[in-house]
């Protein structure tokens, strides 16, 4: 891997940037692999990066149907963060930002995390209360929270329409200074860059078509490029999960919705933090580059159409426009939508199945991204030691039989 | 925005309706006798179709009566709905 540094940056430069390599080498698939993970998103690549990096384990390929990062980390809305509710989310989340923290120089990759803050507004008592509470549990579980009046949110976005005679009343919020965003498709060829250089094979256009099985055991997977034997197989997709594992018989409790976003034209800076609100389905942030990004809410009804309902962006447009009149004649310059898998209770599903060998991260529903390095970090653990660390073993499938459900609805639903 | 055909009214915008998942998943008819595994099968595990998929739709603002619609969850072509007990 040729490493990335300004003295190398200066003598290649000299030399009129004639011999770099590509990133990442475009691998043939084998005929076996140790461990196969379905999927060349951030989740899957990060799996393949730590399997290799931390547990040794370097005879693995990563699958991807379409092209690398063209999924849900291309699609998501950059946003990282980890002032979740309960316990078992507050962790993994809150371990996931820390390896954030210091992702660019892992990687030697600038995956430009900017932690430029992240605040949730309230526009009703009943917000306020409700904030308040998972405040005072992010800070009993070691993360950053503070709870801000009206006043200190109108110094810290003087923008956002804070008078009490609006349609939108903002009566109360939440800051957590290290939230932010990051370069959502740098993640993934950081990622990329650094399992590739570990031996990590990236198989590109090579979707799979069936899962075999042997006495309870995952033998091989059946692709559109031959058969690929493994003992050990990790699925981690997003907007096919309950497709690949009916391919195994067995069925998930994931519902697939699409989720838009949009780009408007760049502006100069106008606002630090990224700003929230859950009530009217709204978030929102700057760009290095001065695009707005705009994330709205899912389509109610299930589909894996990625176009999205326009009705939902009217609806996020009007909220802007009400929130921070400034915005009104801003033009949009693009729009998309990713499927998201939605687990009832809005937590992912990283876990063993019902077949040996046969493991699944998936189910992250509207905010996967954030997660990605802890995703990857315990997924990998999951693999090499065909079982669970202890920060996703609350994250199992067979909590929807125990009962022991981790209700994200409020930390999560909305808010990505 | 799906145009969504309610078997009492006709076609209106989906602004109209809610949508309520899977169709043809019945309580069961014992609920005394289900094992967990049953209970969690009948209460969180779909089908999440891609493609054909048999939903519930209720006209909510408009007859506020139940039907099912089919629909292609790629496309999002309507393929026909019908009223419980009969199709159309």
């Amino acid at each position: 891997m040729q490493f990335y540094s300004f003295p190398n940056l200066i003598r290649r430069g000299l030399r009129g940037h004639r011999d770099w390599t590509p990133a990442w080498r475009k691998a043939e698939p084998k005929p076996a692999y140790d461990v196969v993970i379905v999927g060349a998103g951030g989740h899957g690549l990060a799996t393949a990066y730590y399997l290799a990096k931390l547990h040794g384990v370097t005879n693995v390929a990563v699958l991807e149907r379409g092209w690398l990062g063209g999924g849900n980390i291309g699609r998501n809305t950059a946003i990282v963060r980890s002032n979740y509710l309960w316990d078992a989310s507050a962790h993994i989340y809150e371990f996931s930002l820390k390896l954030w923290e210091g992702l660019s120089q892992e990687l030697n990759y600038n995956v430009m995390f900017s932690q430029r803050g992240l605040l949730n507004i309230a526009h009703s008592e009943q917000e306020v209360r409700d904030l308040a509470r998972r405040v005072g549990a992010n800070q009993l579980n070691g993360i950053d929270a503070e709870l801000l009046s009206t006043d200190e949110i109108s110094k810290l976005v003087p923008i956002l329409n804070t008078s009490p005679h609006t349609r939108y009343p903002v009566l109360g919020g939440t800051l957590q200074r290290r939230g932010g965003v990051a370069r959502h498709d740098a993640v993934a060829w950081g990622y990329a860059r650094a399992a590739d250089a570990l031996g990590v094979d990236i198989i590109e256009n090579c979707e799979v078509t069936g899962i075999r099985t042997a006495n309870g055991r995952v033998t091989a997977l059946e692709t559109t490029r031959g058969e690929i034997r493994a003992g050990t197989v990790g699925l981690v997709v997003a907007g096919n999960a309950s497709v690949l594992a009916s391919m195994a018989g067995i069925r998930l409790p994931i519902q697939s919705h699409p989720l838009q976003a949009l780009v408007t034209e760049p502006l100069k800076p106008v606002f630090d933090p990224v700003v929230m609100s859950a009530a009217v389905h709204v978030y929102i942030h700057q760009t290095d580059r001065g695009e707005l990004v705009l994330g709205a809410g899912i389509d109610a009804p299930v589909s894996y159409d990625l176009n999205g309902n326009f009705r939902i962006i009217e609806h996020v447009l009007a909220a802007v426009c009400e929130l921070f009149p400034i915005f009104s004649r801003v033009r949009m310059l693009r729009q998309w939508a990713g499927t998201v898998d939605v687990c009832p209770d809005a937590s992912p599903i990283i876990s063993g199945t019902p077949i040996k060998g046969l493991f699944m991260n998936c189910g992250w529903g509207t905010g996967g991204f954030k997660a990605t390095p802890g995703s990857g970090w315990v997924f990998a653990h999951t693999l090499a030691h065909q079982e669970p660390h202890p920060l996703n073993e609350p994250f199992a499938l067979d909590r929807f039989t125990t009962g022991a459900l981790i209700d994200e609805h409020g930390a999560a639903a909305v808010a990505h | 925005m799906l145009l969504i055909p309610c078997p009492w009214c006709g076609p209106r915008e989906d602004d109209e309706f809610t949508f309520a998942g899977e169709a043809d998943i019945p309580r069961p008819a014992d609920p005394d006798a289900l094992t967990d595994e049953q209970w969690a099968d009948y209460l969180f595990m779909r089908d999440n179709r891609r493609g054909r998929h048999r939903e519930q739709w209720c006209h909510t603002a408009g007859c506020r009566r139940w039907f099912i619609v089919e629909r292609d969850t790629v496309t999002n072509e309507i393929l026909g709905a019908s009223t419980y007990g009969n199709s159309s």
